[in-house]
């Protein structure tokens, strides 16, 4: 039997800001236990929000990112419920105009499994809408009571809400990286999982074919792109049992654990939805005029989805090497600069990227801004290979050079005897003796045995030492075994 | 997460009923007597009444207004302006321990 999975996801980016959203106290990660914590953070009586412009500049960053509409006039609502890390009692956030209207995302869908090919799909932005960060609860021992650290409340947040146009677990994560790209790319938010600065929310149901949309349950804060896909996965699974089994899906808030990879419903609080928003009179509208509009569009870099389409386009790359190579800044500076120095071979360079680089950091655990190797020194490498210089090999020995000594590309081809010999009068001398060396192997080929061919190139390779340019020892011995 | 609706919706049509100020009791964490309820019921009554009469007017073309005042958000640059004073705000707090403020366990 099957079954339509529909995804709609909810992410919180918090924005890069070194100033809450409504107040000056400091937003860095990792400080002392209420130390951030100001009288607004606080909620003490008469104080008032003040709007950080620096938040709003960077949800305008995302509206301008995605093509969304950017709301002239947008207005903060009161979203009420009661909990210890919400001192006030209720949330300052939008409602009914959020800064950001529709936009959209395209992505490059990676299937997780099988042979499938990466395709690549729309994804339709609802809203984006500014509002604060609660506190943290913490539940240690401290006597039967729960602690409260307010050094995250009033943390301005982005909540990036979609439509729930994904249907499977790939094209979720391909979603959620694809924005946790952007994001950091134009620089409003650092990205950090771990910190918590990127959490996502997954609305997941199933449904037969052309039936109405089933019921859905929401998967709260998975902080891992792999913990999503697991998630989903099981969450799927789940409500198809259920259904299946005669059961019916019931609307809720679910958990995922990763130890055990399953899902599992909080208690539901009674009214937990009946939020009561409204207009928060401590807050005038925030009008945003077509003139700033088009100052943040100056402060634009090119956008991640710019470039794929130049690197597929002008460059002659696939679509999912240019997804690949644009998945950061840093990805993208890195391959433009290696670019510089091979201009007609961008595919050398997405191979020596994607590949060789890439398998050596993964395997020291090293992101592209730690790479030992600079971005210049793997340019002037593969000019050695385009130019003729050395072979593949021979750039491999430099690679592993570079990255355990570092050293400059020409110094190591010369220390290590890389280079190869394309002179022509030298690499005929060598199969001149080959051959006369083999004289039964020569008649053989001659009388039709055309895998010899192998064995020749080998010898001759051998006799060079492997610096014979070896497209050019194929010309010379395709040549003379033809007598 | 996109809430359903604003709960103040359900009352215009209607007169408040005693479950409904219960509810909305329990929501602001209230804790009310009877009497206490039936008071606050005639009161909204009276003021949803008003709200009814408001409602009735044409308004037609006319922007909704979210603020009284016709003014624009004025923006705060983006600087820290406030040092730790975590010493003193806890100085009056009930419970205080490791920096943290301590309120009764919280289940979830």
């Amino acid at each position: 039997m099957t079954w339509e999975i529909v995804i709609g996801l909810e992410v919180h980016a918090q924005l890069s800001t070194h100033s809450k959203i409504f107040c000056g106290a400091s937003t860095e990660f990792g400080a002392e236990p209420n130390t951030q914590a100001d009288a607004v953070s606080l909620a003490l009586p008469g104080v008032l929000p003040v709007l950080n412009k620096g938040a709003v500049e960077r949800a305008i960053k995302f509206g301008l990112a995605t093509g969304s509409h950017i709301a002239p006039r947008s207005v903060f609502a009161r979203k009420n419920y009661f909990y210890p890390d919400l001192p006030k009692g209720y949330q300052i956030s939008q409602f009914e105009l959020p800064v950001v209207g529709q936009g959209a995302l395209t992505i490059q869908v990676a299937p997780l499994s099988g042979n499938a090919k990466p395709y690549e799909k729309t994804v339709r932005i609802t809203r984006a809408h500014l509002e604060e960060d609660a506190g943290k609860s913490l539940h240690g021992d401290f006597h039967g009571m729960t602690g409260i650290d307010l050094n995250r409340a009033g943390t301005p947040l982005l909540e990036i809400v979609s439509e729930p146009d994904m249907c499977s677990a790939a094209e979720a994560v391909a979603y959620a990286k694809a924005l946790h790209t952007l994001v950091r790319w134009i620089g409003i938010c650092d990205g950090n999982m771990q910190e918590g600065s990127f959490r996502c929310d997954v609305n997941v149901s199933v449904r037969k074919p052309g039936e109405p949309l089933g019921t859905r349950r929401e998967i709260k804060n998975l902080n891992s792109f792999k913990f999503m896909q697991q998630a989903i996965d099981y969450e799927v699974q789940w409500q198809v049992d259920t259904i299946e089994n005669g059961g019916t899906v019931q609307q809720a808030t679910i958990l995922f654990n990763p130890d055990t990879g399953e899902t599992r419903a909080m208690r539901s609080k009674e009214d937990a939805h009946d939020y009561r928003y409204f207009p928060d009179p401590d807050l005038l509208p925030l009008e945003i005029s077509p003139e700033w509009i088009e100052q943040m569009r100056a402060t634009l870099p090119e956008l991640p989805q710019t470039k794929q389409a130049r690197y597929v386009n002008e460059l002659g790359l696939s679509a999912y090497d240019a997804s690949l190579l644009t998945a950061s800044r840093e990805m993208a500076d890195f391959f433009e600069t290696v670019l510089a120095a091979v201009p007609n071979d961008a595919k050398i360079c997405a191979n020596w990227i994607m590949g060789e680089l890439n398998a050596q950091l993964n395997r020291d655990g090293l992101d592209m801004t730690q790479c030992p190797i600079s971005a210049q020194q793997l340019g002037s490498m593969l000019a050695r290979i385009v130019d003729g210089t050395i072979s593949n090999a021979g750039a491999k020995e430099v690679f592993r050079t570079m990255w355990a000594e570092g050293g400059e590309v020409d110094a190591i081809i010369e220390a290590k005897g890389l280079k190869q010999v394309s002179d022509a009068g030298a690499i005929e001398k060598i199969v001149d003796e080959i051959m006369s060396a083999n004289t039964d192997k020569v008649t053989e080929y001659r009388g039709g045995k055309d895998k010899l061919f192998g064995f020749f190139v080998g010898q001759a390779m051998k006799a060079s030492k492997g610096q014979a340019n070896p497209a050019q020892l194929n010309e010379i011995l395709k040549a003379k075994l033809a007598g | 997460m996109i809430p359903y609706q604003p709960c103040l919706n359900i009352v215009f049509a209607m007169s408040l009923t005693t479950q409904d100020v219960e509810k909305v009791a329990r929501l602001a964490r209230l804790a009310m007597t009877p009497s206490e309820i039936e008071t606050a019921r005639k009161q909204l009554n009276g003021i949803f009444g008003l709200i009814a009469e408001m409602q009735a007017v044409d308004t037609d073309g006319v922007e909704p207004m979210s603020h009284s005042q016709d003014l624009a958000q004025r923006l705060r640059e983006d600087k820290v302006t406030e040092s730790n004073q975590r010493e003193a705000f806890q100085a009056i707090a009930p419970q205080v321990e490791q920096g943290l403020f301590l309120v009764p366990k919280v289940i979830e």
